[in-house]
């Protein structure tokens, strides 16, 4: 699947990678800003306050 | 010719020979890639959002300090004629002489959910500064712009009684991540409108979810008129546990009021948090 997305990617050598890198930092991205306080979202935290 | 050379020979020959995508090799990277992604996300939710929410909750700090300093600037300026009072500039060998500041000013009780005072706590971190908001449910606890809460049925800082706090030891911006690292004589400040309310850490004690004697205005000892000034502050314990409590003493030591100054310790960072 990898090597395939990778054939994709267009240019020379040195344009792939920098594409790739660019698209791994805005999935990256994505993510954090995104993605994972949505997940977050689902856990309970620890309680830290005490009471009956 | 060594074994070496023969093994790579054929090499070149494999090459040109495309590999073709198969069912199990796309499922064994889409495996790789949810794992390399739960980890990923644990790294973000135990270590980096803490940094990143930790660093939002010090900027709020920074901000209520800042409207703080601006009101109490506004007040002066506008009795004054406009020329500023004359500084007057102690001899380098003076002694500072310590001025008595007379009771803590204990301020009005803020509304739910109001942040109303800033812990600086310098051995948590030079930069360690966190809003305290009124309440200890979950929209104070679990928010990016305060983070410590403050129990209602409890003292107000410089209040004779028990001023305690609450804040997460993991996630939401950690605020007591480290408070098992405090130190007999360690300073915790707690700044509000009126100034500096200068405390020093006593001890720690570990106590069930249910050991609410440690909000009494003498803490676990209930029924009884407090004289001193305590700070109590709870957090969770063991880490990404409920099972049981951490909780932090401290008594009261002096206050500065805010026209006076912060004092020396934390002179730096409420400097630079008001740039």
């Amino acid at each position: 699947m990898y090597a395939a997305l990778w054939r994709m990617l267009p240019g020379p050598l040195w344009v792939r990678i920098l594409t790739a890198v660019v698209i791994v930092c805005a999935i990256l991205s994505a993510l954090v800003v995104w993605v994972f306080p949505i997940i977050n979202e689902l856990f309970v935290p620890p309680e830290v306050t005490v009471g009956p | 010719m060594s074994e070496i050379e023969q093994r790579a020979a054929p090499l070149p020959m494999r090459r040109p020979r495309r590999q073709r995508a198969t069912v199990v090799g796309v499922l064994g990277e889409l495996f790789l890639t949810a794992g390399v992604l739960v980890l990923l996300f644990l790294g973000w939710q135990v270590w980096l959002n803490d940094i990143i929410v930790g660093a939002e909750q010090t900027a709020a700090a920074d901000d209520l300090a800042e409207q703080w300093d601006s009101g109490e600037a506004s007040t002066p300026t506008e009795t004054s004629t406009g020329t500023p009072a004359p500084t007057e500039t102690p001899a380098p060998d003076a002694i500072p002489v310590p001025v008595d500041p007379g009771e803590p000013v204990v301020a009005a009780r803020p509304a739910a959910s109001e942040s109303f005072a800033n812990l600086i706590i310098p051995r948590l971190g030079a930069d360690y500064r966190r809003p305290i908001a009124e309440g200890v449910g979950l929209d104070v606890l679990n928010n990016r712009k305060t983070g410590v809460g403050h129990y209602p049925e409890t003292q107000m800082p410089g209040e004779v009684g028990n001023f305690a706090i609450a804040a997460h030891r993991t996630t939401y911006g950690a605020s007591f991540h480290d408070i098992n690292t405090l130190l007999v004589g360690d300073n915790i400040y707690v700044e509000t409108a009126d100034g500096w309310y200068q405390y020093v850490y006593r001890g720690t004690e570990y106590v069930r979810p249910t050991g609410v004697g440690v909000l009494d205005p003498v803490p676990q000892v209930g029924g009884v008129a407090s004289t001193d000034r305590i700070i109590t502050m709870t957090s969770c314990h063991p880490y990404f546990s409920s099972a049981e409590r951490i909780i932090a003493y401290g008594v009261f030591e002096t206050w500065y009021p805010r026209a006076g100054g912060a004092p020396a310790e934390i002179a730096t960072l409420v400097q630079a948090g008001g740039r």
